[in-house]
């Protein structure tokens, strides 16, 4: 380790916001081509279904913990509830799970 | 600043607290040879979990400052899909000011549940769920960062899928309601499964999978589904 530890994290630091900050800055209109329009509209589900798997199988300690937790996570999701009740049914199911089987 | 609208946003960024927390209680621990200051420095300032990792790296090998940089690009380039996303859920005459702090909270968690908002989002909400991100990524840095005992195994492996899981409740309800989107959603997962698996596709690193599936399907969910004016964008 020889460089400057806060350089290097001013350059991460401008570079990553300036990725988030350009398209806000410069996308201020509504965008009136249907095309581009649905392709914005779409991309939030797709990229979190992109997120979401397979990442999540290796996301707890053990591939079967992870695979109840998904389960009813997607059961909870699919009954309407909420963001905070969802994740929290699935930490408990994966540590209950995690604490009993292995 | 509309206290009702920020108090909704931190109840919604609640899950994001936890699941950040477990994360950069990690990044806490691997980061400590940077030193407690530097650290929590970075994990303020950047707010992002592959990046800060990655960026830890080049650190200790002591890459020159371009890679960096060229780096951090790669691997944050998604935000830029994002950030487009939803430059779209605000009004166009919102203050430019709240466009620059926001953009700043623009991670994939908290893109995730601005996405969920129905309507036009406002600042203040976007506001509530950063500031308890914030809190989680800060906190669980300054913890893994200072000790690396406060969390037991056990806990760290189940709040894994915390952020998984609320991704799950984002995407959910509108698979239930919307035909197209439960396709779209099912088809995003299995060609991410074969990216992830199948020989030569999965040596393409996650962040450009992301962005390449992403563009593509969204792309072609546009074609063959163009949202209409009075869609549930509209309210």
């Amino acid at each position: 380790m020889s460089g400057n530890v806060y350089i290097y994290i001013v350059i991460m630091a401008v570079v990553t916001y300036l990725i988030r900050m350009l398209p806000l800055a410069l996308i201020r209109k509504e965008i009136k081509n249907t095309f581009i329009k649905s392709f914005l509209y779409y991309v939030p589900f797709v990229a979190l279904s992109v997120m979401i798997f397979p990442a999540i199988l290796s996301s707890t300690d053990s591939f079967y913990s992870a695979v109840i937790g998904f389960a009813v996570a997607l059961i909870a999701g699919y009954l309407g509830k909420s963001l905070f009740t969802v994740s929290l049914l699935s930490v408990i199911t994966v540590f209950v799970f995690e604490l009993i089987i292995f | 600043m509309k206290k009702s609208l920020f108090f909704n946003g931190i109840k919604d960024g609640f899950p994001i607290f936890l699941g950040y927390l477990a994360v950069a209680f990690t990044f806490g621990i691997a980061a400590s040879k940077i030193g407690v200051f530097a650290s929590i420095l970075m994990s303020a300032t950047n707010l992002t979990s592959a990046g800060q990792f990655a960026g830890l790296d080049i650190i200790e090998d002591s890459l020159p400052y371009f890679a960096m940089a060229l780096s951090q690009l790669i691997i944050n380039l998604r935000y830029c899909l994002m950030s487009s996303s939803l430059s779209q859920k605000f009004d166009s005459d919102m203050p430019s000011i709240h466009r620059y702090l926001i953009a700043f909270g623009v991670t994939d968690e908290i893109f995730g549940v601005c996405s969920q908002y129905k309507g036009k989002l406002r600042p203040s909400y976007c506001y509530g769920i950063i500031f308890v991100s914030f809190s989680g990524w800060v906190g669980g840095t300054l913890l893994g960062a200072v000790s690396g005992t406060v969390l037991p195994k056990s806990v760290l492996s189940a709040l894994g899928i915390a952020l998984y899981g609320m991704f799950i409740a984002i995407i959910m309800p509108s698979a239930k309601k919307e035909r197209s989107i439960a396709l779209i959603i099912f088809s995003s997962m299995i060609l991410s499964a074969l990216f992830s698996y199948a020989p030569i596709l999965k040596t393409v690193s996650s962040s450009f999978r992301i962005i390449i599936l992403t563009v593509l399907i969204s792309a072609i969910a546009a074609v063959l589904k163009p949202v209409k004016e009075s869609g549930d964008k509209a309210k």
